[in-house]
């Protein structure tokens, strides 16, 4: 699978654009001004990433607790994005939502989803949709490992496959659910052959190459669009950050976090391969590092000036007539 | 035989039991033909039993309070001249009860249940009571209205004549297409029905927006109609009550639409649940609204009446009776001044914009007079 | 207009709808049944029948039978409905929302308020109620109040076939997500039915009986059993108003608060629960809203605090009986008269 200047140019601007929102979040956090808590994606932007290049806003993702990532790799509005985790008036979601409920229906995000295996049977009813209505268009799933032990995985999964809807189960093996690792809590220790076993094609990636994933991704996509039903790929990939903001991480160790910002970092990773084989130059990638800053520097300052939600909307939205 | 049943009436096809609420007159009364002995209550309204003989109320047998099937047995009255003495009054009472079978006869009611014609593709429900030979009888309802507002004029008017009740397209279970939604539309559509009952010529009473369409019918097809009778007709003036019309159209629940509905009526309690849960029930039919709007914005533009049909009344040879209720809060008795002398108008006291239900006997009376 | 069972009345609402509208689906667990087997097509159309007919007119894309999987299904129909579609979803036995209350509570309901207004979420929930057919614990509850707990849902439990169909349609039309309750009892009641179609709207409460001594508010099967006393009783001159609100949510209060003016005395029979049921709810509303209008305590006639049981005396003791009712609105009587005598 080739990819042309301006799509890779278009990759790493959100790989950029979700690593900058996280490690802002990670410090604005520290204020105590950003309400709740939240769940950061940077280590797993490939992910995200390789997947949604191949989706049009007619295309749905469900998402997970950990959903910023795959909101900006969805190309939902980053400024709209800030001010709902800053609990504001103005967020994608008017303030209602916040940081695990981020959604917007006009670019195919479906929610983040802070219920652990909430998503797989939603994603699976967008799918169910472009076949009914014979589309072309198709949905994904985001799903954890943690995530791919729940129930309602399994049954999104057979029934995708019962009904040969355009889905593609993603999981994002990044090696812990909340603190307990996943070659503790995933009995077979292969996510992939799991999914295999419900009877589609199945594949296991690493998630902090965004070649490996978009290709994979392109393939399974593609399959959904022309009929082929659904498929499932593991990514597997390792978060910088806690479970939560402000978690100790007392269950891994100062070596491995160390490691893993040396050695699994997606976006060193792709920049390296990128200009060593001269797909792009540090220049272009330099000057996307510094819109990226610049609006992240925007969208902060713009969510903090934002008001609150007045406690008139306290009682509106809940039903659209009653 | 001396001795005459009064029974509990069907008041349309819905009514399976009345109950008595008052007697008008005592054990021992001497009473006329047409006179009204008592009320009775369905769940829908109340009306006036009228004696059906001349002669001397001998026996209450239901007392108020008391909640009877359709056909039981109210009283017993002993024609002009009868004197029967007591044993004979049980015996007649006994008989009656041990051979009276609730809802096992629908004696008197004469109307079976709603027919349907299919008229140039578009359905059109009607009612139809009575036969014979005399010229029939054709009711038309007026504004949201149905076949069934006639529920105490159909059977009584059918002692002499086959009469028809339609549901006008846009009501009841006919078609909810109106088309332009015209006065001249609605005649037309009252006309093909016509037409396809194979009526060559009816007498046609009308009431309300129902008047309109018989005056316009009258005026495409005079040749058709052999009388007009037009109770609180549209048509005559320009004034309606607008206000009234849009409180229909929006009303969409029981609380709205009471309101409204009493407007209709001299005597407000007789807007019960069931009359109102009856409307809503039609308006909640796909296409009602719309159909009524239609209708609202063709007949009634910016509150005012667009048919000017007077002068459809000035054929002297063709007899019209004009019924208003003089408390009509809905179309003004005063559009019934200075029509033709050949015209009969009557105007009812303590009446609304329903004569035909909230004085029922009189109109009925005044209806068969007019019929000859 | 001809006389329709419940059953006939929402099959009708389901094609009338399917046929106006092509992005109604069906799906549920054998919702035509057969799939996959050796026999015939549409073996079931619903363990019930309720849905028996349409795979035939529809097809099979929109009328699908699925593994028995509530969490995927419920889970769908609510990823479909905020995608375009308007499915009609069915659990088969309430009961088993157990296996999937999360992609109704936490999910369908919860998209409009918790995305900012931007979702609609327009799916329906057929599902069955009812104890009386000795389906024991798990397949006989009530448990509507559970639902009506939840905001962002709709609930709706119709005792006639008139109201079945147009709240079905209504159910359909609605862009919130519908809980649509039938009782397994009902099924076969059959009254006039329009066969046009037409929409009833929910919060608006059908008064069964009129009457200016006692008000009997009830639900699904239970306004049968209050007709029932109602009718007895007013042969003996008790004239009791009886009260469908027809939906839980929205709950008609007015209507309830309205007839309690008129008449002073709240009975409220309910099958859902003893405790934190729709009898408590109603009844803790009138207390606050409409206290100086009781000559009386409130009464309710509830199911035990007992699951449902199997064995026929149980069981039969188990649901509100007429004779139960009957008490309760003798009770309130008797305390009249106590309270005039003294």
């Amino acid at each position: 699978m080739t990819f042309s200047e301006s799509q890779l140019l278009d990759a790493y601007r959100r790989m950029r654009t979700i690593r900058d929102f996280e490690e802002r979040i990670h410090t604005e956090n520290t204020t105590g001004d950003i309400p709740g808590f939240v769940h950061l994606y940077a280590g797993q932007e490939a992910i995200a990433t390789g997947v949604c290049i191949h989706l049009s806003e007619k295309d749905y993702i469900g998402s997970t607790h950990r959903g910023h990532g795959h909101c900006i790799a969805k190309l939902c509005d980053v400024k709209g994005m800030m001010k709902e985790i800053f609990g504001k008036q103005g967020g994608l979601c008017a303030g209602k939502g916040g940081s695990m409920h981020i959604a917007d229906l006009s670019q195919g995000m479906l929610g983040a989803n802070a219920i652990v295996g909430g998503n797989p049977p939603l994603a699976v009813g967008a799918a169910l949709t472009a076949k009914t209505k014979k589309t072309r268009h198709c949905a994904v799933s985001f799903t954890g490992d943690g995530g791919s032990n729940q129930g309602t995985t399994f049954e999104a999964m057979n029934l995708a496959v019962v009904l040969q809807l355009p889905v593609l189960f993603m999981i994002e093996n990044n090696g812990y659910g909340e603190g307990t690792g996943a070659d503790y809590a995933v009995g077979s220790k292969d996510i992939a052959g799991r999914a295999a076993g419900f009877g589609m094609p199945a594949v296991r990636v690493d998630g902090t190459d965004f070649f490996a994933v978009a290709e994979a991704a392109g393939e399974a996509i593609e399959r959904a669009r022309n009929g082929g039903g659904p498929s499932a790929i593991e990514a597997v990939a390792m978060r910088f950050y806690g479970h939560y903001e402000g978690d100790p991480q007392s269950y891994r160790s100062a070596e491995e976090l160390k490691r893993i910002r040396e050695d699994s970092d997606c976006l060193r990773i792709f920049r390296a391969r990128v200009t060593a084989e001269g797909m792009l130059r540090e220049a272009q990638l330099d000057a996307i590092d510094a819109e990226v800053a610049e609006l992240i520097d925007e969208a902060v300052a713009e969510a903090r000036a934002a008001d609150y939600p007045p406690v008139s909307e306290l009682t509106t939205d809940v039903y659209v007539s009653y | 035989m001396s001795l005459q049943a009064l029974k509990v009436p069907k008041w349309g096809l819905s009514m399976e039991e009345g109950a008595v609420v008052e007697w008008h007159v005592a054990e021992g009364a001497e009473v006329g033909v047409g006179d009204e002995l008592l009320e009775v209550e369905t769940s829908k309204i109340a009306n006036a039993v009228e004696s059906p003989v001349a002669g001397r109320v001998v026996r209450i047998v239901a007392q108020p309070g008391e909640t009877l099937a359709v056909g039981g047995l109210l009283a017993v009255i002993a024609q002009a001249g009868a004197s029967p003495d007591a044993a004979e009054i049980d015996a007649f009472v006994a008989d009656f009860q041990a051979s009276f079978v609730p809802g096992g006869d629908d004696e008197g009611a004469g109307s079976s249940g709603p027919q349907t014609l299919e008229i140039d593709g578009a359905r059109i429900s009607y009612l139809t009571a009575g036969g014979g030979e005399a010229t029939p009888l054709v009711l038309v309802h007026g504004f949201g209205g149905d076949a069934n507002n006639w529920l105490f004029n159909l059977t009584e008017l059918a002692v002499s004549r086959p009469v028809f009740a339609l549901d006008l397209p846009g009501h009841g279970a006919s078609t909810k297409a109106v088309g332009e939604g015209s006065v001249a539309a609605l005649a037309e559509a009252l006309l093909g029905f016509l037409a396809a009952l194979k009526l060559p010529r009816v007498h046609l009473a009308g009431h309300s927006l129902g008047g309109a369409v018989a005056l316009e019918a009258t005026r495409r097809a005079p040749e058709r109609v052999a009388s007009l009778a037009l109770l609180a007709p549209a048509g005559l003036g320009e004034r309606i009550n607008g206000g009234y019309l849009q409180g229909f159209i929006a009303a969409q629940s029981r609380r709205d639409m009471k309101p409204v509905l009493a407007q209709l009526f001299c005597d407000q309690a007789l807007v019960s649940r069931d009359m109102i849960e009856d409307i809503l029930k039609y308006k909640r039919l796909d296409g009602v609204t719309e159909a009524l709007e239609t209708l609202s914005a063709g007949i009634f533009p910016a509150g005012r009446q667009a048919a000017a049909l007077r002068g459809v009344l000035e054929d002297p040879a063709r007899p019209v009776l004009v019924i208003w209720g003089r408390e009509d809060a809905i179309a003004s008795p005063a559009d019934a001044d200075g029509l033709p002398a050949h015209v009969r108008v009557e105007v009812l006291d303590s009446v609304g914009h329903m004569p035909h239900m909230e004085a029922a006997g009189q109109v009925n009376r005044l209806l068969q007079e007019h019929l000859g | 207009m001809a006389k329709k069972t419940i059953r006939e009345a929402i099959n009708e609402a389901l094609r009338q709808e399917m046929a106006r509208d092509p992005d109604i689906i069906i799906i549920g667990e054998d919702v035509s049944g057969g799939a996959g087997g050796s026999g015939e097509e549409d073996a079931y159309g619903g363990v019930m029948g309720v849905t028996k007919g349409l795979i035939g007119e529809f097809g099979r894309e929109r009328v699908i039978d699925t593994p028995i999987s509530e969490s995927a299904i419920m889970g769908a129909a609510a990823g479909a409905a905020t995608t375009g579609l308007r499915p009609v979803a069915e659990l088969m036995f309430v009961d088993f929302v157990g296996v999937c209350f999360d992609q109704i509570m936490n999910q369908a309901a919860k998209f409009r308020y918790m995305f900012g207004g931007k979702a609609r979420t327009p799916m329906v929930l057929r599902t069955m109620i009812g104890a009386g057919f000795r389906a024991a614990a798990q397949h006989s509850q009530s448990l509507y109040h559970l639902f009506t707990a939840v905001p962002g849902l709709k609930c709706v439990m119709p005792s006639n076939a008139y109201d079945a169909k147009g709240l079905m349609i209504q159910a359909i039309r609605d862009d919130d997500p519908v809980i649509f309750f039938e009782h397994k009892a009902l099924y076969d009641i059959a009254d006039e039915v329009p066969d046009e179609a037409y929409t009833i709207p929910f919060g608006e409460a059908n008064f069964t009986r009129e009457g200016d001594d006692v008000t009997i508010v009830a639900f699904s099967r239970m306004v049968h059993i209050a007709n029932e006393v109602a009718d007895k009783l007013a042969r003996e001159g008790v004239s009791v108003e009886v009260l469908d609100p027809r939906t839980s949510s929205p709950l008609d209060s007015d209507s309830i608060l309205e007839s309690v003016e008129k008449t002073g005395r709240l009975v409220i029979v309910d099958e859902s629960a003893a405790r934190c049921g729709l009898a408590g709810d109603i009844a803790g509303m009138v207390a606050q809203e409409g206290f100086e209008f009781l000559r009386g305590p409130i009464r309710q006639v509830t199911v035990p605090h007992t699951p449902v049981p199997f064995a026929p005396t149980l069981e039969d003791a188990y649901i509100p009986s007429p004779a139960k009712v009957e008490a309760a609105v003798r009770q309130l009587l008797d305390s009249k008269r106590r309270r005039m005598s003294a």
